[in-house]
């Protein structure tokens, strides 16, 4: 979810920038020449899949999938959503321009933590397990940025706290859906390109790829 | 799938497009237009007074006529975020403690929540508009560029250029997946086999991805890329700059003056 500008009170709005900007230089420190373009390119995927509309009872989600990008960019989560919101901010006028730290931090952090908790289990060497600590991965994000959101809104005023309590409850079916897509993705992944988890290339994918270049 | 993706999304492809139509602050230079609007916001979110935020949504306003922004468009957008904020405002007038101004059922309103949730209103949508009439025209290129040259880090300019070279690219791919399910008889609904689906989807999008920008790479250090773009378009802060420099900042400082002699209403 993101809040727009006028709602949230200066210290939080300054707090949050500081913090966002960061993890943005945090995050900057592992982006060198192999990798930007790689970010780059996730990043991009990470946008287009925000934009999916997944059906949820009479109605429908948009993904966020902060948890899929922590297990996958780890600190880079960081510029690359930051990315990604100034993209929407700037050109679609989605999210404000002020609050711009505060969602970041919001939707990046919890990738960050996520990341660094989920990541072993992701590579685990037994399937089932690792396909367990994605769905986590993809639930915990989506929770702790709801939790956020709250935390960010509460701070801002007491006024805010029915409205905050209402985002936590509405992020509740969000969060069982993206552990499940999460769950999915990390089964998927690692059968075809483990090095997206940071695990070696499987050795049969190798014979795979030698045989397509050959061909 | 295509009713996955919903029609009222932005579509990335408007990156590109909205360079169309600028109107009369096509002369501006990318980084008074950045700068303009961060101060434009920078000063409405600060404002506290109705009918001073009241007077920047008009400015706004007045910027986006100048702009010529395409009117249905715009409209959408700003409707999109009002919808999405509707829920919070409505909930504040009744979750503020004040003066009673009226009652429904078990709750009251009062009148420094109303207060409040227009204060936002008026705040959101005048930095909305604002932003995209000063930036929302300039094509993604030029903004990293400008964004450079505002001393934005280079890797984070080069994360922004690569996000916005690729993301149409990214968009057609998953497009193409979405046809190939559709071909094959996949319907979303409501059940763990669409969950299943489409997380495997967006694994394989995500593979393609990293895959295209080992590509990518291979391809740029075979034409001597070392990890700098070099800029051969220098940008010039010219008449029309300062003149938007100059009446943007007499009014917002009117509108700060103002705030503060009247005092804040809070």
């Amino acid at each position: 979810m993101h809040i727009v500008d006028g709602a949230l009170s200066a210290p939080v709005l300054v707090g949050g920038t500081l913090l966002a900007a960061a993890g943005i230089v945090r995050g900057a420190r592992d982006l060198n020449l192999e990798r930007i373009p790689s970010a780059g390119l996730l990043s991009a995927a990470f946008f287009v899949a925000s934009l999916v509309h997944v059906p949820i009872g009479p109605s429908s989600v948009h993904l966020i999938l902060n948890g899929l990008a922590g297990l996958v960019l780890g600190w880079i989560s960081f510029p690359a959503l930051f990315v990604g919101l100034l993209l929407q901010a700037l050109f679609f006028g989605f999210g404000g321009l002020t609050v711009l730290g505060v969602n970041t931090l919001d939707i990046a952090l919890p990738a960050v933590i996520v990341g660094l908790l989920c990541r072993p289990g992701v590579r685990s060497a037994n399937a089932a397990l690792a396909a367990f600590w994605g769905g986590i991965a993809g639930a915990l994000a989506i929770a702790l940025t709801a939790l956020m959101v709250a935390a960010v809104l509460a701070l801002s005023g007491d006024a805010f706290i029915p409205a905050a309590k209402l985002v936590v409850i509405a992020h509740v079916p969000v969060m069982l859906i993206e552990g499940l897509l999460c769950a999915a993705a990390v089964t998927l992944v690692r059968k075809v390109k483990p090095e997206l988890f940071g695990m070696p290339a499987d050795a049969s994918a190798v014979g795979l790829r030698a045989a397509e270049v050959r061909s | 799938m295509g009713h996955c993706t919903d029609p009222a999304a932005p579509s990335l492809s408007g990156l590109e497009a909205s360079r169309a139509g600028m109107g009369a602050l096509r002369p501006l230079d990318p980084r008074t237009r950045i700068l303009a609007a961060g101060c434009f916001a920078l000063v409405v979110v600060g404002l506290d007074r109705l009918a001073l935020l009241a007077a920047a949504l008009l400015l706004a306003l007045l910027l986006a006529v100048l702009a010529r922004l395409p009117l249905r468009r715009t409209l959408k957008r700003v409707m999109a975020m009002d919808a999405f904020v509707l829920f919070m405002l409505i909930l504040l007038p009744f979750t503020t403690p004040g003066t009673p101004l009226f009652t429904l059922g078990p709750v009251t309103a009062t009148e420094e929540g109303l207060r409040w949730a227009l204060d936002i209103a008026l705040t959101a949508n005048a930095v909305m508009l604002a932003v995209l009439a000063l930036v929302g025209g300039l094509d993604a290129v030029t903004l990293g560029h400008a964004l450079h040259r505002l001393r934005m880090p280079e890797s984070i300019v080069q994360l922004l250029q690569f996000t916005v070279r690729y993301v149409e690219v990214v968009e057609r791919e998953f497009g193409r997946m979405r046809t190939a399910m559709r071909a094959r008889g996949f319907v979303p609904g409501n059940d763990l086999h669409t969950y299943r689906t489409l997380g495997y989807a967006l694994g394989m999008l995500l593979v393609r991805s990293l895959e295209r920008s080992e590509r990518v790479l291979y391809a740029m250090k075979c034409r001597g890329f070392v990890g700098r773009f070099h800029v051969i378009v220098e940008l010039r802060f010219g008449m029309p700059d300062a003149l938007l420099a100059l009446l943007l900042s007499v009014l917002l400082a009117v509108l700060v003056l103002v705030e503060i002699r009247l005092g804040s209403a809070h």
